[in-house]
This record gives C-alpha cells, structure tokens and sequence, in this order.
C-alpha cells in the first residue's frame, strides 16, 4: 500500500492504496465517480478517458501512483456545480451525439483536450482526433456535428431544437 | 494483475540502481503496452521502475544537423516540439496511436518494444540513428535485431536517440484497419550522398532497409523512379490482415507517396 495524493476535479484527494491501481478503479472503486467508463479495459476503446494535467489519457493504462502531484479532470469536472453544461456536453445533447451514451464520457474528455488546443478544428481534424474513441452506436456523425458545433462552427443540418 | 512494488524515481542513477539490484524489477516508460501485458498476467515483475519522473530523460533539441531526443519524450511532445527541426519524423510521431496514447507513450519505450508494426523503427532505422542508453551508443542497424528483439541488455535504459535530419523525409503508413498499426509503414530519408528507405510492418524480421528502392530514388528522387519496381514478399508478413505479396504491393504504393510527399 502506497498513499497517493493528487487533485481531482480541483479537490485534494489522498488515498492509501494498493500499488497496482490503475487509474480507472481508483476513480470508480476509490473515489467512487462511475462516470469514467470501462469499455474494454485494453486501451482501445477511450471510455476511460480522462485529463491528466490538461492531457487526454487513457485511465485503464495508467496505475493511479503514476498520477502523484497530477491535476486530474473527469467528466464529473465538465458541468458547471449549479449543473450547466459544459458546451461540448450541451452540443452532444443538441446534435444527438449520443445513443446509449456508455462512449460519451470519453468522447466529452477527448474533444475538450483537442478543443482547448485546437479551438477551430477542421472536420477531418475532428475525426483524426477521434481515432482512439469508439462508438457501436452513432456511427459517430453526429459526434463530429456536436464538435464542430462546439467550436462554434457551422454545422450542416439542423440541432434537436 | 500480480502485485508488484511501484517506484518512481527522479534521477537516472536511482533507476538503474534498483535494476541492477533485483533482476525481476522492470522498467515502466509510458505503459502504452507493458500495462496492458500486464493486465493479462503476461509479466510478473517484483517491482515496477517507472522512468516518467526522471527529468534528464525529458530533451528535445536539434543541433548540428541532428535531432536529439530524450528517451522519456512523448509522442506527443515529440510531434509537435521536432515540427520545426524534423517534420517527417514529427508527423509520424503525431500518427501513432491516438491522441491519448501519444500523451504518455515515449520514444525510448517504443523503441525498446520494437514491435515489428511500430513506427519509429522506420525512421530511425532510415536515418541511421544512433540509440543511446546508460552504458553504449547503440547504431540503429545494430540495435533493431527481429520481432520484438534488440540489442539491449536486462535493464538497459535508453536514455537518448540521436536522428540525422534528412533534407527532405516523409512517413507513410497504410494503418491496419482495426488496430490502427503499422499494415506496412515506409519513411523515405534523402541526405546529401544518398536515399535511406525503412520499412515497418512488414517483415518477418521487423524494420529493414528496401535497398533497391534506396538504389532507384538516389539516381533520381521522384516516385516514378520506383515504377516497376517491387518488394520480394520473401519473408514478409503473411495474416488475416494481409498476404505477404499484399504488403510487397503495399510498400510499392506507399513509398510512392512518401517520395511525392517528402518535403
């Protein structure tokens, strides 16, 4: 047992924990924010997509030790406290960027990491970018809609509205 | 997963120390493939060293006509801190993985791996680089040594890669379509006295040079040069992604590109 200290979502944490913990089940098991999830627990898939000093990583292939001193976003960290959506997270309700949503966790984490450094992305950029996060359901359209719409940028067709 | 111990050192010095002291420790670097080993109980270290705390380790600078780069640099880092110096090698650097794996993955673990699909081995193999570790200066043709083999010892770090940098470079790579590796991958290098060609993916043997392709693009640098010319699928590659003539094709195609690219 190792303890561990870090800030999650802007709050200290500090846990004793056993060394080989990845990231993933210290945030769902430890801290107990389910909204990171497990998709396939193999690095393929990016539901577990997290921000680890303001960079996209995968939280089943990191050991939580190795986020010692690390400032750590999940998407429990998106919407505002009063319980405003993150604009990426209004723009996927907006433009149906998600169906059974188990993706849309990691989706959220990994555009807002392109976005803050890419706030005008090219389409292909977007789904470049994309490359690490799966989705069974939307055959991922509507994701790009839903950045592209983010960034503040024209979509073709119209919102949900 | 078994248990081991986690260590994250600051220095090289106390790294290699608890290496040499106990021959079940293993090195970590950014995990991209050594965690997910580990999560299917393929390695059972006593303790794992990572290399990710260890700041002389972090270095990316361009003197001299050559890019140095530290062993614990990102892909990440490294696609777009080399834009300026290097732009072929940056641009593969930037197309490995997904944007997730390029934030913790570094050069000197890939390296390391030498996974016959990975896309370093192309360009520093191309290059004729020099991979530095904690003990010896290592030439690339010397250190890549078949799947996943090279010339490093039990718990030798590499601590450095040095690049010549090419006039003009380009990557290609004609991803497998569901891993997105490497199916075959070509970095074309032209230098002042001659063209390097390495190819990833595709061999039975890991990177190797195409010799008659470097042969056809010195005599003239442009990818008609190549036309009529193909790989021998002697020793490559055969699986259910592809036949070892597809990939003789493949290369064929994608030098092509890379020659129509480089810039």
């Amino acid at each position: 047992m190792t303890k561990v200290t870090m800030t999650v979502n802007g709050e200290a944490v500090a846990e004793e924990i056993p060394d080989n913990t990845l990231m993933i089940g210290f945030l769902r098991d430890v801290l107990k924010l389910t909204g990171t999830h497990v998709g396939c627990d193999t690095s393929q898939c990016g539901a577990c997509v997290i921000h680890m000093n303001g960079a996209p990583v995968k939280a089943c292939s990191i050991f939580a030790l190795e986020c010692e001193g690390a400032a750590i976003t999940t998407i429990e960290g998106m919407a505002d406290p009063d319980g405003t959506l993150h604009p990426v997270q209004q723009a996927f309700r907006d433009y149906h960027g998600l169906q059974c949503g188990f993706c849309t966790p990691g989706m959220v984490m990994t555009a807002t990491a392109m976005l803050d450094k890419t706030p005008k992305p090219t389409e292909a950029e977007v789904r470049k970018h994309l490359e690490g996060n799966l989705c069974r359901c939307t055959g991922y359209h509507n994701i790009v809609r839903a950045i592209m719409a983010a960034s503040g940028q024209e979509v073709a067709g119209s919102s949900a509205e | 997963m078994y248990e081991f111990e986690f260590m994250r050192p600051t220095t090289l010095a106390e790294a290699l120390s608890v290496l040499s002291e106990d021959e079940d420790a293993q090195p970590l670097a950014g995990g991209q493939t050594l965690i997910p080993a580990l999560k299917q109980r393929l390695a059972m270290p006593s303790k794992l060293v990572s290399l990710m705390g260890i700041e002389e380790l972090r270095d990316i600078r361009a003197t001299g006509g050559v890019l140095s780069l530290g062993g614990g640099e990102t892909h990440h880092d490294i696609a777009h801190d080399a834009a300026e110096a290097f732009p072929g090698f940056a641009a593969l650097a930037g197309q490995i993985g997904d944007a997730a794996v390029r934030t913790r993955g570094t050069i000197g673990g890939s390296l390391a791996n030498n996974d016959p699909s990975a896309c370093y081995p192309a360009a520093v193999l191309a290059c004729g680089g020099t991979i530095v570790t904690d003990r010896r200066e290592i030439a690339a043709e010397d250190f890549f040594q078949g799947m996943f083999a090279t010339a490093l010892d039990e718990g030798e770090i590499i601590t450095r890669v040095t690049i010549p940098i090419p006039e003009v470079s380009a990557y290609v790579k004609f991803a497998q379509p569901a891993s997105r590796f490497a199916l075959v991958g070509v970095f074309v290098a032209r230098f002042p006295d001659g063209v390097r060609v390495g190819v990833t993916g595709a061999s039975e043997d890991g990177v190797f040079r195409w010799t008659e392709a470097e042969a056809a693009l010195s005599e003239s640098f442009t990818a008609e040069a190549l036309e009529g010319l193909t790989l021998s699928d002697a020793g490559l590659i055969s699986d259910l992604h592809g036949t070892a003539a597809y990939r003789a094709h493949i290369a064929g195609v994608i030098a092509r590109r890379a020659v129509a690219a480089a810039h």
